[in-house]
């Protein structure tokens, strides 16, 4: 157990059942987020899968934009696929973002559904919660890409062919897959680490 | 390691990256940009919705790859299509030209009326509908990656939705208190194959996502059918034959989020125009049903 430590997980729209499930299983404290009022007592907060648009939308007219920025400056946040994007300054298109992370991405990036994938990647920041260092198994939906990073900004990840899939830049994390779909919950006790 | 496409899990992902939200028909290009703008987190694009697929008759088939390769150019968001029960080959064409998702729909004519499509074939994930747990898990077996409750497409008319998805649960939950020995006869009466009645028996829950579809034409419908335990929901008819679609379109976008706030439902659903004109579901002669269909 992690006492005094809670994370929320946007449930504006997406998979955020799985991030509970998951933050469930390395037993943190976890609730949804659909209004302002309830960032109040996190520590962390994790942005879903889903539809980046969908998201974006629903964060503008239930006013969360604002305290999501000030929630950045002194909590962690974590944003998977549409989270990455949201998270992000630029995404080729006009759509609501937070612009929080130093990352240009670019969405649906490997093309329609038929060419979502799985794939293993090599993630050595895992180290810090798992000294075995493993493969971590990826499963990429219709994925974005981090295009390009600046700033402080830090790649955590990159496929065989170079591209960027995972950054952090302080206490923000994105990344272009989905660990909430699978059992590996390294990047949930990665992230659990950065809000401490 | 090799990436691997169209994996059953890459399949099943994609409907969990719509959970939570409102996928919306669409018959135009306009229609489809004003369901992105609305909020929808994907749109079923298709030549005719539901309720002109009733009022007209005739056979109803795949729509025009053409309209739906527009659809496709005109948002960001997955772009699902609908093929006919046992169409394996308009399934084929649909996958050519690239869409998100099929949904195998008993809206159009049926074209086989003993088999469905054999969906674990196509890298494509698809829908499928169901009217009880039984025929879920039959169409889980054939290889759908989501399934929607199909309740009565077209009608406006929320019961058939309601009594379909409250069905599912009820199995659901005899299933969970039912001793191991009573599994096999439970599995035989569904007609569902016995390893997805243990999969389901152990997850407490569909083994995939399951969306309520049919009939959903307000906000507090489509909060009614999130309440009922659905992980989203299809508007079909109920936003584009309503007075005014963009508005409706966000209400209900929003009541799904907040489904279960009644001050935020309250708020939504004020000064919405017109809802889509409904047809009494116990008024309609019953050759004209449409969600008998499927096997």
């Amino acid at each position: 157990m992690h006492l005094n430590m809670k994370i929320g997980v946007l449930a504006l729209q997406g998979d955020f059942a799985e991030h509970l499930a998951a933050l469930e299983r390395i037993g943190v404290q976890a609730s949804t987020v659909r209004l302002p009022e309830q960032l109040e007592g996190l520590q962390g907060l994790i942005i879903p899968g889903g539809e980046s648009t969908t998201i974006g939308k629903l964060a503008t007219a239930y006013g969360l934009m604002e305290p999501l920025r000030r929630f950045a400056e002194r909590h962690a946040i974590w944003g998977t696929c549409a989270g990455a994007i949201f998270l992000s300054k630029d995404a080729h298109r006009r759509q609501p973002l937070l612009g929080l992370m130093d990352i240009i991405v670019e969405r649906n990036a490997f093309g329609r559904q038929v060419s979502s994938f799985e794939t293993d990647l090599d993630v050595p920041a895992l180290c810090k919660v798992d000294p075995q260092d493993r493969p971590f198994h990826a499963v990429f939906i219709r994925a974005p890409l981090i295009e390009s990073v600046s700033g402080t900004t830090q790649v955590l990840a990159r496929l065989p062919d170079g591209r960027i899939v995972a950054a952090q830049q302080g206490r923000l994390l994105a990344t272009s897959f989905h660990p909430e779909l699978t059992q590996d919950d390294r990047f949930h006790r990665l992230f659990v680490e950065m809000a401490k | 390691m090799e990436q691997q496409v169209a994996t059953f899990a890459v399949k099943k992902g994609l409907a969990q990256m719509l959970k939570g939200g409102v996928i919306m028909d669409v018959v135009t290009p306009e229609h489809a940009r004003i369901a992105e703008d609305a909020g929808a987190a994907a749109v079923m694009a298709l030549e005719r919705v539901p309720a002109d697929i009733r009022a007209q008759g005739g056979v109803a088939r795949m729509s025009d790859p053409e309209l739906i390769l527009k659809i496709m150019e005109a948002v960001s968001i997955p772009v699902m299509a609908k093929c006919r029960i046992g169409h394996f080959v308009e399934a084929q064409i649909l996958e050519a030209i690239g869409v998100d998702y099929i949904d195998e729909s008993e809206v159009l004519t049926p074209a086989d009326e003993a088999h469905h499509i054999y969906k674990h074939a196509f890298k494509v994930p698809f829908v499928c509908g169901c009217r009880n747990l039984g025929e879920a898990l039959r169409r889980i077996g054939e290889g759908a990656a989501m399934i929607r409750t199909k309740g009565e497409a077209g009608t406006g008319d929320v019961v058939e939705a309601v009594r379909h998805a409250r069905s599912v649960m009820d199995d659901i939950r005899r299933l969970q208190n039912m001793p191991e020995d009573e599994l096999m006869a439970f599995a035989k009466d569904l007609g569902a194959p016995y390893e997805l009645v243990l999969e389901t028996r152990n997850q407490g829950r569909m083994p995939v996502v399951n969306f309520a579809a049919g009939g959903i034409a307000t906000p507090a419908d489509a909060a009614l059918m999130m309440q009922l335990g659905v992980d989203g929901v299809f508007v079909g008819s109920g936003i584009f034959k309503s007075g005014d679609p963009a508005k409706r379109a966000a209400a209900i976008v929003k009541a799904t989020t907040h489904f279960n706030d009644p001050k935020i439902l309250a708020e939504v659903s004020r000064n919405l125009g017109e809802p889509m004109v409904g047809r009494q579901i116990s008024a309609i002669p019953e050759a004209e049903l449409i969600a008998g269909r499927g096997w």
